[in-house]
């Protein structure tokens, strides 16, 4: 281990940033001296403060935009962009110069995550633009100058630094996540899975009475409804000669869907009762009113006794009582809005609206097309019911429909609103009911903005031996497509064959065997293979070929690609190599070439750049 | 701010009795060798305590503050006259939710006294005259009993931004152009 002074951990959010540390000197077993960092930043030009959070927004500014000075950060004379809460505020008001969601773009299968695409739509000779790679790398340099200007004999580089990502981000989001904190500097990193990481911040918030709440055989259930993103994961309680063990047996797919869509939805409705009444709004005063709706939600999801909370978009100019255009949200809009719209009442066997893969789409993020949490969380559970079937201590072949969870732990800022944490709660046991399980117990005392930091510092005290470890290893079994080897059929692809490279819950720092077909690399050229993960196949070992498979069991990422190196060797020549997966220390999946013979093997690159890119 | 000298009965007065306590107050004499150790040096370089100008620029960043986070100074600079009370009541609203979140933000603010408003208070000799204002039948010496009309309100801690070296804070709102 190194000699760090603190283990740090950073919540790297689609819309906020946190960072949490745990002062290993002054810490052991459940006795932990853990604080906050108050992030400084802009909140208006000149004006610099330090905040709980950094909003994960970025704002390229004009070089004659602001007097000159006025962007000083107290480590930096002169800033090229801002980022945090004047970013978001300045952004609202000029959207083309604004970079958010960039962590949403780091997932998106679709687009080149080093290309600067963002901010999304400006023009290219116009304004400069970043990639989602390069974003990430943005607001952990911020983070990193913010802890090294506060700790300036503790360097945040040779600290123990924890990175967290959604539990559903791909192998190659993941890569290019540890590649950004790798950048900015950080020599002990990990990563770490949000779910996880609210769970050990549960952990570490009970004093070490957790033991007494959890018992083997518990199967908690991690909801983790962000700003942006909805993940899910599922964690076993087992027992390992005598002490309790918690060991991650699911994680859930991406979805974009959070609290953000949720205050649109609720300023559409307030919009559109504002059409009816003929007036019109311009994007910057929707903008304010979903701020305002934002606003009016929290007073009536806290107050129970309101009907009705009044709602004003202010004017632009300084005719300010003039201007105004008032009108109000009410209780049954926030209900039918927001807890039948996306926490409706389904039955556990209902199943999100699919998405239509129209050949010609826009681009954007892929969000979620079905609102309903509870839609998505009936497909999980309905889809990892073989979850806990090796597990000592469960009932081997469960006979419900879908997984029964025993707890549940909410995560997110979307549960603040107890109405909605009540409803989720509410709809898994009416679920558990209906299969004749017992209900599901609340897991409560995390803080829903800050745990997933706190948990992540805590974590880098527990892999010093400090507390109860999370297992699991990956969450999926990883695929390559093969050609399969049969005539060819004019007109007709040749059928593909999965061959199984990583199998399920490999842990960080293993090598899976080598499998033992073998693939023609040509020299010097980039040759790509089709790539699959899989969330229930957990039996599958390495070199299992599957002949078909439902597109339900295994999902296609992105392509892979494999180029060899021209040195000593003639251009054009084909090699034939074995593809060899481990997962690192730091918690990537790594993919290699290596040749029959000889010690020499190559990098495979999960994140491929778009060759139109190129 | 000029005070006349005091005249030569005044003076012999309080010579007199000065000269009284000393011989008999042991803790007075301290007191009175202190000040005369302190008078060259105090007469010759700061000035006596006084007024002072307050220190324009935290209030030009709270206003600032509150005009950006409240839309306080385009409140105050209308004519609520031309405007119904429910019209003045729709912007109240902004200013009213914008700037107590800049006070809670920038302030902690607490009440002097913990007592609901309308209770028996007693105020005890020595009490704190700035934190505690005794009104009505002031009159004779403390203990003053008397009821809480208003329970004050103090500041604990306040947290203001930095300020980028240069900034220009008689600014409290850029004019904004549209492009």
């Amino acid at each position: 281990m190194s000699d760090a002074l603190y283990a740090v951990g950073i919540d790297l959010g689609t819309t906020h940033c946190a960072l949490s540390y745990v002062d290993l000197g002054r810490s052991s077993g459940d006795e932990i001296a853990q604080d906050l960092m108050r992030v400084p930043q802009l909140t208006a030009p000149g004006a610099v403060e330090a905040l709980p959070l950094l909003p994960s927004f970025l704002y390229l500014p004009h070089p004659d935009e602001f007097a000159a000075g006025d962007l000083t950060l107290p480590w930096d004379r002169a800033p090229q962009m801002v980022l945090g809460k004047m970013a978001r505020s300045v952004g609202a008001r000029t959207p083309i110069r604004l970079v958010s969601s960039a962590k949403s773009w780091l997932c998106h299968p679709g687009v080149d995550r080093r290309a600067p695409i963002l901010p999304l739509g400006a023009a290219e000779d116009e304004v400069p633009r970043l990639s989602p790679y390069e974003a990430t790398v943005r607001y952990l340099a911020h983070l990193r100058d913010a802890w090294n200007h506060l700790h300036p004999d503790a360097d945040l580089a040779s600290q123990e630094v924890t990175v967290t990502v959604p539990a559903s981000f791909d192998p190659a989001a993941r890569e290019l996540t540890a590649e950004a904190a790798q950048a900015v500097g950080f020599a002990h990193l990990v990563l770490l899975e949000e779910p996880q990481a609210a769970l050990y911040s549960w952990i570490h918030e009970s004093a070490g009475e957790w033991r007494n709440q959890v018992r083997v055989g518990d199967v908690i259930l991690v909801i983790d409804v962000g700003g942006g993103t909805t993940d899910l994961s599922l964690i076993a309680v087992t027992e390992r000669e005598g002490a309790l063990e918690l060991t991650r047996v699911a994680v859930g797919d991406h979805i974009l869907l959070g609290g953000d869509n949720m205050d649109l939805a609720l300023a559409h409705v307030v919009k559109g009762k504002l059409t009816a009444e003929g007036k019109s709004l311009d994007p910057w005063q929707v903008q304010a009113l979903t701020h305002g709706c934002r606003h009016a939600k929290e007073t009536l999801l806290m107050d129970d006794t309101l009907e009705a909370v009044p709602v004003v978009v202010p004017s632009r100019g300084t005719r300010l009582i003039g201007g105004s255009i008032r009108t109000e949200l009410t209780r049954e809009e926030v209900r039918r809005t927001l807890v039948e719209g996306f926490f409706p009442e389904v039955p556990a066997s209902a199943r999100p609206a699919a998405r239509s893969r129209a050949a010609l789409t826009k681009l954007g993020l892929p969000y979620a097309q079905d609102p309903a949490v509870t839609r998505h969380l009936a497909a999980f559970l309905g889809m990892q019911t073989g979850a806990t079937a090796d597990l000592a201590g469960f009932t081997p072949g469960s006979t419900g429909t879908f997984l029964h969870p025993t707890a549940v732990l909410f995560n997110g800022g979307v549960f603040k609103a107890g109405l909605l944490a009540e409803r989720m709660h509410q709809v898994v046991n009416d679920w558990l009911a209906s299969d004749g399980a017992p209900t599901a117990r609340l897991l409560e005392g995390a803080d829903l903005d800050l745990a997933v930091a706190r948990g992540a510092a805590y974590y880098g005290h527990v892999r010093r031996g400090g507390g109860v470890r999370i297992r699991g290893g990956t969450a999926r079994s990883y695929y390559v497509g093969v050609e399969s080897a049969m005539p060819a059929v004019p007109g007709l692809e040749p059928p593909i064959q999965a061959l199984c490279l990583a199998p399920f819950g490999m842990e960080e720092g293993t090598d899976a065997d080598i499998p033992p077909q073998e693939f023609g690399l040509v020299v010097g050229e980039p040759v790509r293979f089709r790539f699959f993960g899989s969330s229930v196949r957990r039996e599958d070992q390495v070199g299992a070929l599957l002949e078909e498979c439902s597109p339900d069991e295994l999902e296609e990422l992105e392509e892979i690609q494999a180029t060899l190196p021209a040195e000593a060797r003639a251009p054009g020549e084909v090699i034939p190599v074995r593809l060899r997966a481990s997962v690192t220390e730091v918690g990537t999946l790594r993919l290699e070439a290596m040749p029959r013979t000889g010690s020499e093997h190559w990098k495979v690159e999960l994140n491929v750049r778009d060759s139109a890119g190129d | 701010m000029a005070e006349s000298p005091p005249s030569l009965f005044a003076r012999l007065s309080v010579a007199l009795d000065l000269f009284r306590r000393v011989l008999f107050d042991p803790h007075f004499a301290a007191a009175a060798s202190e000040l005369r150790a302190g008078w060259s040096s105090d007469r010759a370089g700061t000035p006596r305590p006084g007024l002072k100008e307050a220190e324009p620029n935290a209030a030009l960043q709270l206003l600032g503050v509150l005009q950006r986070d409240g839309r306080f100074i385009d409140f105050l600079e209308e004519n609520v006259t031309a405007y119904s009370d429910s019209e003045v009541g729709t912007a109240a609203r902004v200013v009213h939710e914008g700037c107590r979140k800049a006070l809670r933000q920038h302030f902690t603010i607490e009440s002097v006294r913990p007592e609901p408003e309308g209770a028996p208070i007693t105020l005890d000799q020595g009490f704190d005259a700035s934190a505690m204002r005794p009104t009505g039948k002031v009159v004779g010496e403390p203990p003053f009993n008397g009821r809480l009309t208003h329970k004050g309100w103090r500041v604990t801690s306040v947290r203001l931004p930095q300020i980028a070296a240069g900034h220009d804070l008689s600014i409290l709102a850029p004019a904004e152009v549209e492009l």
